[in-house]
């Protein structure tokens, strides 16, 4: 029960960046605009927080890691206009603006550490998220020990962000909207909404949450930012979406599966039949999973039709 | 998409633009530029302009190191330039690399031969290996139909793991490096390393001016060629040519694999002389999408602008003695490929600006 219990719990806290930033991508690609700078985005905001916890948690105290969080997620957003201006208005190939971007993260974030704390690495902090066990709820029976017990709060953000996700783009007409920009953007070009204006929301989204996420990885898996904080988790994300094709609920599933193909592998040592695999067939696991995903789904459309395509209002 | 300048004018731009980009973040952050601009001059000449006329003007190893770093970036940039004339876009040559590389070292360690034939079956394992870890995404886009972007991006790391995995598994290996390759494998040279103040300069660049030209003959000369170009610009209209659409992506994929596999080689047999274990990505298969874009897919562009980012690539180690955090550079690398992709809203500019101009001198 012990090992059980631990095994969930750590999934869960290594689920939760990854649901966050596919979340994130949902928005982004639902509006029609590929985003593959989710992993650079995640760096941005995961520096940011990073960079700030050390230097501000004497005078913040517990507060600093949720205000470290919003910081990186404004990084975030900030960073993905760049994305979101060279793929709207610039009509540029959006999967070679992503690439970019994610080379622009990697040596923007590193460079800054160097300039700001001399080294290639941020300070390290003490005042990451801690894990609590929620009152009330981590008294029921077995579901407490599972999930309401030594938990960050951050996975119940997550959480609420499914939700809220899910809500907009069911019941809103906000939702509805960006969802047919994916799909036939001259049909809501036509009724008169503005294309460019949603597809800048939906990357605008796309990069608060992933900054977020950043952020959140960042303060509950190490104790400093470095240039593998990330270690590939966006491009995780981007196959947790695609796993979850393209809805909230679908990504959590595959976010917590993803987490913990993650997690899999230290536990794998404790137990007899799985120690002999070894430990890279359990970290490649997500990417073949992703594949066998795509191949069979393949023959029936699940992505946005129009995404990855400029919108042109010509061609109408 | 309808351009009015030529590439190699929007290409300039772009590099301009990112050098001015890297300036202005350099002397935000209290950093002279100047340092970072004679670093690179000196790495891609050996001439220090700082020393003009005194002792340590010219060192050659600076020059001879810069061929040998761009040698593998040449080759990535020829492997995702091939797949992006067919009109796919290869992500995967990082991990093409990685599997290649693999294979030049597992034939470098597991065979004795003779020099005349270890060195070309090394090489050939290589390409072989990266073209199967090419093939896959290719066949796998042509019957099913999913995109061979995210299919290169899982397949990379597949390849760092099951690379790793592999590598660990050869005799001798420890949890960092394989045992040293057996000589008559390597592309070593004592001739080149004297000629170039003992630098890593190896025979490899042989194989890459090979490799220029192969890729230039296949696409400009060849009906394959031609093939893989009109599938390239519009994939119905090959279709209805009775082009067979879905065995020319497969292939071109495998010939893009190819080029990156024997960019593994270089690395294996010419840079280093064992097989190492990665933490992490190299980055060749990233630089190779700068240098392909930038190099406008030609055979020539490629070469160049393979120089302009193995310069970069190779100065961030006197940029870091110089007090420069050698990020810059792949800031300015980053910024490059993204003003050239921008290149379309670039050319509107300069338009725009044009006819203001234009439109002074008549009121004048």
């Amino acid at each position: 029960m012990n090992l059980i219990s631990s095994i969930v719990t750590l999934s869960l806290i290594y689920a939760t960046p990854i649901i966050v930033t596919a979340l994130g991508g949902i928005y982004s690609e639902r509006s029609g605009v590929v985003n593959i700078a989710l992993e650079g985005i995640m760096m941005v905001g995961a520096f940011v927080a990073a960079a700030f916890t050390p230097l501000n948690e004497a005078a913040l105290g517990a507060w600093t890691p949720w205000i470290a969080i919003l910081l990186g997620s404004l990084a975030g957003g900030l960073f993905s206009l760049i994305h979101a201006f060279a793929s709207v208005d610039l009509r540029s190939n959006q999967v070679i603006s992503g690439t970019a971007l994610n080379m622009l993260a990697a040596g923007f974030t590193i460079y800054m550490c160097q300039i700001i704390f001399n080294m290639q690495r941020t300070q390290t902090f003490n005042r990451g998220f801690v894990k609590s066990n929620v009152p009330v709820f981590s008294q029921i029976p077995i579901i407490g020990d599972l999930f309401f017990k030594r938990m960050y709060y951050t996975f119940y953000l997550a959480i609420a962000l499914v939700l809220i996700t899910a809500f907009i783009l069911k019941r809103t007409r906000f939702g509805l909207r960006l969802k047919a920009c994916g799909e036939h953007p001259s049909a809501v070009d036509s009724v008169g909404i503005s294309v460019r204006k949603m597809r800048y929301i939906g990357v605008l989204i796309s990069g608060l949450l992933a900054g977020l996420s950043g952020g959140i990885m960042v303060l509950t898996q190490a104790t400093q930012f470095t240039a593998g904080s990330i270690h590939g988790v966006g491009f995780i994300s981007l196959a947790a979406l695609i796993f979850g094709r393209w809805n909230a609920f679908g990504v959590l599933g595959a976010g917590i599966f993803f987490g913990f193909s993650q997690i899999f592998s230290i536990f794998s040592r404790d137990i007899p039949f799985l120690s002999k695999v070894p430990t890279e067939i359990f970290s490649a696991l997500p990417y073949i999973l992703t594949i066998l995903a795509m191949l069979l789904f393949s023959r029936k459309s699940v992505g946005p039709k129009a995404a990855g395509e400029p919108y042109d209002v010509s061609k109408r | 998409m309808y351009k009015k300048r030529s590439h190699l004018t929007l290409s300039f731009i772009a590099i301009l633009l990112s050098f001015l980009v890297a300036s202005i973040v350099m002397i935000l952050s209290g950093i002279s530029p100047k340092g970072f601009f004679v670093s690179l001059i000196r790495t891609m000449t050996g001439m220090n302009l700082q020393a003009i006329g005194k002792e340590g003007f010219f060192n050659a190893r600076y020059f001879g190191e810069f061929i040998q770093i761009t040698l593998p970036i040449i080759l990535t940039g020829l492997s995702v330039g091939f797949a992006f004339r067919t009109g796919l876009f290869n992500i995967g040559a990082e991990g093409q690399v990685i599997i290649g590389s693999f294979g030049a070292v597992a034939v470098g360690i597991l065979f004795k031969l003779p020099l005349v034939l270890h060195v070309p079956l090394a090489i050939m394992a290589a390409m072989l290996l990266g073209a199967l870890w090419g093939w896959i995404p290719g066949i796998l886009k042509a019957k099913f139909g999913v995109h061979e972007v995210v299919i290169t991006i899982m397949m990379n790391y597949m390849a760092l793991y099951l690379g790793n995995f592999l590598i660990k598994a050869l005799p001798g290996s420890d949890n960092q490096k394989t045992v040293t390759l057996h000589a008559s494998s390597l592309l070593h040279s004592d001739f080149l390393r004297k000629l170039t103040g003992n630098s890593r300069l190896h025979w490899g660049f042989i194989a890459v001016i090979l490799a220029i030209i192969v890729y230039h003959f296949i696409l400009e000369k060849t009906t394959f060629g031609y093939e893989l170009r009109a599938v390239g610009h519009n994939r119905d209209a090959a279709e209805y040519a009775g082009i067979k659409v879905p065995s020319r992506i497969a292939y071109s994929m495998a010939i893009a694999g190819a080029f990156a596999g024997l960019a593994g080689a270089m690395l294996s047999l010419g840079t280093f002389d064992y097989g190492r274990v990665l933490s992490t990505f190299e980055n060749y298969g990233f630089d190779g999408i700068a240098v392909a874009l930038l190099g406008g897919n030609s055979a020539l562009g490629i070469f160049f602008s393979g120089l302009l980012f193995g310069g970069l690539k190779s100065s961030q180690t006197l940029m870091q003695a110089s007090g420069i955090p050698l990020e810059i550079a792949m800031i300015v690398s980053a910024l490059i490929i993204l003003f050239v992709a921008m290149s379309y809203g670039i050319d509107k500019v300069l338009d725009a600006l044009g006819s203001r101009r234009e439109k002074k001198h008549e009121s004048h």
